[in-house]
């Protein structure tokens, strides 16, 4: 019988009514609940759980203490087991990481877990990629991909995966902005790290305005089939950070950084994880190609997560041998269907702006605007 | 529980809703039958028909069993599954299967949109029935079958008329093999001026196109690069010029999009994608927002092609059959499918003699009936007529729009006030509000006796989209049902929200679920399904 681990962070979502912009810290839920906010998160995870209701006697349900789980699941008619301390009156965000972490010591084949991207974040930083998860959106911002597209779609995906209906998993981004900054109007997101989610585009967020029942293995694929096969002798290829960039490092079978810079030559690693100075000296005087992907719902290639990839090393390459990869779902998430650029040089950032081809597949090419 | 609820609201240009509750059918009941299937009634040795035992001389001459005439390896090793049901089960199976489709006699069927679902002439039937044509045989001799010819020829010139192109060809039985046709035309062109893959390997779309647009010259060898609309529903002009290179084979668009809207810089674009050496294709599917008004010619196309199943006239909402055909500048008409109808001043011939044809598209000349409603459709009209199936079409979708519009939560999405035949909006908002997507929110259509409605082709551009196209066909009356089944329905999402959760439920099939659209969870026939059931397969 399958383990599922079901955590709740109470607290989610809390400032957004209050336009707090985001939940993260004590003093920011203190304020919110001064200001009258209701929590949400608790009522949003309960819907999740009435799609799985049917389905209660075919798994194991394990949970925290109080609001953080089983307030809810007794809410929704199950029976939790408890596992954990009993909790203090506000949840910290060490909680969630303390319950993630004991959820994997039980083996739980499945983590449901009711937040925003700090809470993403959290489990992200606790377990990694070693146990699938489903998100149950409860959040302020929400720009991470992982979550699904309602508490119920959570639910749904929770339940396919139990029964084994769905039963490959997909690695979405986790997001993470920074909340002071967003609280004065600016967006700094950068990509954090990413989490194992059972591949169901048609459920979750990063599909949201997609619904179609596409597989994006198969465009990830194609795409490094594309940038591979398209690699030139002695030439310098810079590949960029996240998802859409790792399967070309797998595909040649070298170590990749997810969520770092590295340079490949001759279908060989040459540097990983390097920084500006690093990249700086390595393509001096060299024919170079970068690969960048966007940020999937906010468009940024360059900026955001990938700061290695500065105005001055972009002007050493050339803004021409900028290439840009993308899967048709990851641009149905983009704002517009805009690319955004950051590189902290206006100038750089002018000559990358206009309609700039973005690579989909072995035969795909989309043509976006930079803005 | 019936409220005021936007009982003040007026709509666009102070247009007052007519009271949902006079005239919405919200005690529709849709007949459930819980019929099984054919296999799961009758009994072992049921039959319909009983044959009489062969006549002695015939026993004398076969012998008894007849199996001895057919050679061993032939014959099957065991009988067919098939049902064994007597003969007034079989029509009260069929009777009731049919009472729980909806028609389009009974509901108010606009709304499967851009198919174009339009009224019918019930005399075209009465005209593709006559045994004039349902008798002939695609192989009789040509000097027996000269009507039909005629027929052919002279929709050939209708369309020829309709597109400012030469040269016309029907065989193309649908429209996704209709742009194919288009497609390959375009590659053996390109492929006779020494320009083949090699060289020029890139074709133009846009996303909003019809998703046949960038799959068959993907079908064809080359790359498809989609360009994505502005803030206008439109790409502009630089867009394109960044598609188009030294290595453009052509390009395969719409306009006007689903969206209604007209790329208004199609002229230039095309000049641009000519000046690259390639060709440029129109999908008419569209055709409802322009005939008679815009041409294909006029605005630089080389190749177009139609749907008469759904733009002209055909019964289409049992998918088929369909006929999608192409019409192509004269320089292009030897590469044509064969056979070609002709008329040589004394008599209509079909003429195999292209040596640079892509082949047959399909086999003998197409879906005959579908033309022959089409050409009875387009004769009737006429030049005039066709402008005001155009004029009409227009008028009632801008019509409807002053409804849906005024309602909240429901958007015209893109920044482009003049819009065609058809539009799609958005109803994004709705779902932000109260989680229910434009799937459910058209599902709940049903429920009031209106037939399926059309959301949006993939990919989903418009979030929670739905694209009703009122065509020339509809009353101002069935118009005015649809917007306040509409306007019900909103209110109903923010408070009846019991009402839309499993919608339809007045109808006699239950919700149907994304997961069961799911295409890994299908069974594509009755064995696959049982051995799924019984765990041998998953």
């Amino acid at each position: 019988m399958k383990k599922l681990g079901f955590i709740v962070n109470p607290f989610a979502g809390i400032g957004g009514s209050v336009a707090l912009k985001g939940s993260d810290g004590d003093e920011i839920v203190e304020k919110a609940l001064a200001l009258g906010a209701v929590q949400k998160a608790p009522t949003r995870a309960v819907q999740a759980l009435e799609e799985l209701k049917p389905y209660k006697d075919s798994f194991v349900f394990i949970t925290c203490h109080g609001d953080m789980g089983e307030n809810e699941a007794v809410a929704a008619g199950f029976d939790p087991q408890i596992i954990g301390d009993e909790l203090g009156e506000r949840t910290k965000a060490q909680d969630t990481c303390n319950a993630a972490l004991k959820m994997e010591e039980e083996n739980v084949d499945l983590i449901l877990f009711a937040g925003g991207d700090g809470t993403a974040r959290d489990i992200y930083d606790t377990i990694g990629t070693r146990i699938p998860v489903v998100g149950i959106p409860a959040g302020t911002k929400m720009h991470s991909a992982i979550y699904a597209s309602s508490p119920k779609a959570a639910g749904s995906l929770c339940a396919m995966y139990l029964n084994d209906i769905v039963k490959r998993t997909t690695e979405l981004e986790v997001m993470d902005i920074d909340e002071d900054a967003f609280r004065k109007g600016k967006v700094i997101a950068k990509l954090y790290g990413a989490l194992k989610v059972p591949n169901e585009p048609n459920l979750t967020q990063g599909m949201k305005s997609g619904g179609h029942a596409s597989d994006d293995s198969a465009y990830l694929d194609g795409i490094s089939d594309y940038v591979v096969d398209d690699m030139k002798e002695d030439t310098l290829y810079i590949i960029g950070s996240g998802t859409t960039c790792q399967p070309v490092m797998d595909k040649l079978g070298l170590e990749n950084t997810l969520l770092g810079v590295d340079v490949v030559q001759n279908k060989r690693l040459l540097a990983k994880d390097v920084t500006e100075n690093q990249l700086k000296e390595i393509v001096k005087d060299k024919k170079a190609i970068i690969y960048v992907t966007p940020i999937g719902g906010q468009g940024y290639i360059f900026g955001r997560g990938n700061q290695q990839l500065s105005g001055e090393v972009i002007r050493m390459v050339g803004t021409d041998n900028v290439r840009i990869i993308a899967t048709p779902s990851k641009i149905n998430s983009l704002p517009k269907h805009q690319l955004r650029v950051d590189t902290g040089d206006v100038e750089v950032d002018e000559m990358l702006k206009g309609p700039k081809r973005v690579i989909c597949n072995r035969a795909e090419i989309s043509i976006l605007d930079i803005v | 529980m019936k409220s005021n609820y936007l009982s003040e609201e007026k709509g666009r240009g102070g247009k007052e809703f007519v009271d949902p509750q006079r005239i919405i059918r919200d005690k529709f009941q849709q007949v459930r039958w819980q019929e099984p299937l054919v296999y799961d009634i009758g009994r072992p040795g049921e039959r319909g028909v009983l044959l009489d035992s062969a006549e002695p001389e015939i026993v004398d001459e076969l012998g008894e069993d007849i199996t001895n005439i057919v050679p061993e390896k032939m014959l099957r090793k065991e009988a067919p599954r098939l049902p064994e049901v007597g003969q007034a089960r079989v029509v009260k199976h069929f009777t009731r299967l049919s009472e729980q489709m909806s028609s389009e006699d009974s509901t108010i069927c606009f709304p499967l949109g851009t198919c174009t679902m339009k009224y019918n002439p019930k005399i075209h039937e009465r005209f593709v029935n006559m045994p004039q044509f349902t008798e002939l045989h695609p192989r009789q001799d040509e000097s027996t079958v000269q009507g039909v010819l005629e027929i052919m020829y002279k929709m050939q010139e209708y369309l020829k008329a309709l597109s400012g192109l030469g040269a016309v060809s029907l065989q193309p039985a649908c429209g996704s093999q209709g742009v194919f046709s288009n497609a390959r035309i375009l590659r053996a062109y390109q492929e006779d001026r020494g320009l083949g893959l090699d060289k020029k390997d890139e074709i133009i779309s846009t996303v909003f196109s019809h998703p046949c647009n960038p799959a068959t010259p993907a079908m064809s060898g080359y790359k498809v690069i989609t360009l994505y609309p502005d803030e206008t529903g439109y790409p502009n002009i630089e867009k394109f010029k960044a598609a188009i290179s030294e290595r453009t084979a052509g390009m395969i668009i719409c306009c006007p999009d689903d969206t209604g809207i007209f790329n208004p810089d199609i002229a230039e674009i095309n000049r641009a994608v000519h000046e690259a050496g390639g060709l440029t294709i129109l999908d008419s599917a569209n055709a409802n927002g322009y005939f008679g008004w815009a041409r294909a010619k006029e605005s630089g196309f080389d190749m177009t092609h139609w749907n008469l199943h759904k733009s002209f006239a055909s019964p289409h909402g049992g998918a088929g059959p369909g006929a999608g055909p192409i019409a192509v500048r004269e320089d292009l008409a030897q590469y044509l499918p064969v056979p070609t109808v002709e008329y040589d001043g004394d008599k209509y011939y079909l003429n195999y003699d292209l040596p640079k044809s892509i082949g047959k598209i399909r086999s003998f000349y197409g879906n005959i009936g579908v033309v022959i409603r089409s050409f009875a459709w387009v004769t009737s009209l006429g030049k005039e007529g066709m402008r005001e199936v155009t004029n009409t079409a227009v008028l009632n979708s801008n019509y409807l729009r002053t409804f849906l519009e005024a309602l909240p939560g429901i958007e015209v999405g893109f920044d482009m006030p003049q819009r065609l035949h058809e539009i799609r909006y958005s109803l994004d908002k709705i779902y932000q509000d109260t989680g229910f997507d434009s799937d459910l929110i058209t599902q709940r259509l049903n429920d009031f006796g209106i037939g399926g409605s059309f959301t949006s082709h993939h990919p989903m551009i418009v979030p929670n989209p739905i694209t009703p196209e009122p065509t020339e066909t509809y009353s101002k009356e069935e118009i005015d049902e649809y917007a306040a089944a509409m306007k019900e329905i909103v209110r109903e999402c923010y408070e009846e929200p019991e009402l839309i959760e499993h919608a339809p439920n007045n109808c006699s099939f239950p919700n149907i679920t994304e997961e069961m659209a799911n295409p890994e969870r299908q069974a594509p026939c009755r064995s696959v399904f049982e051995r799924v059931h019984k765990g041998e397969v998953k």
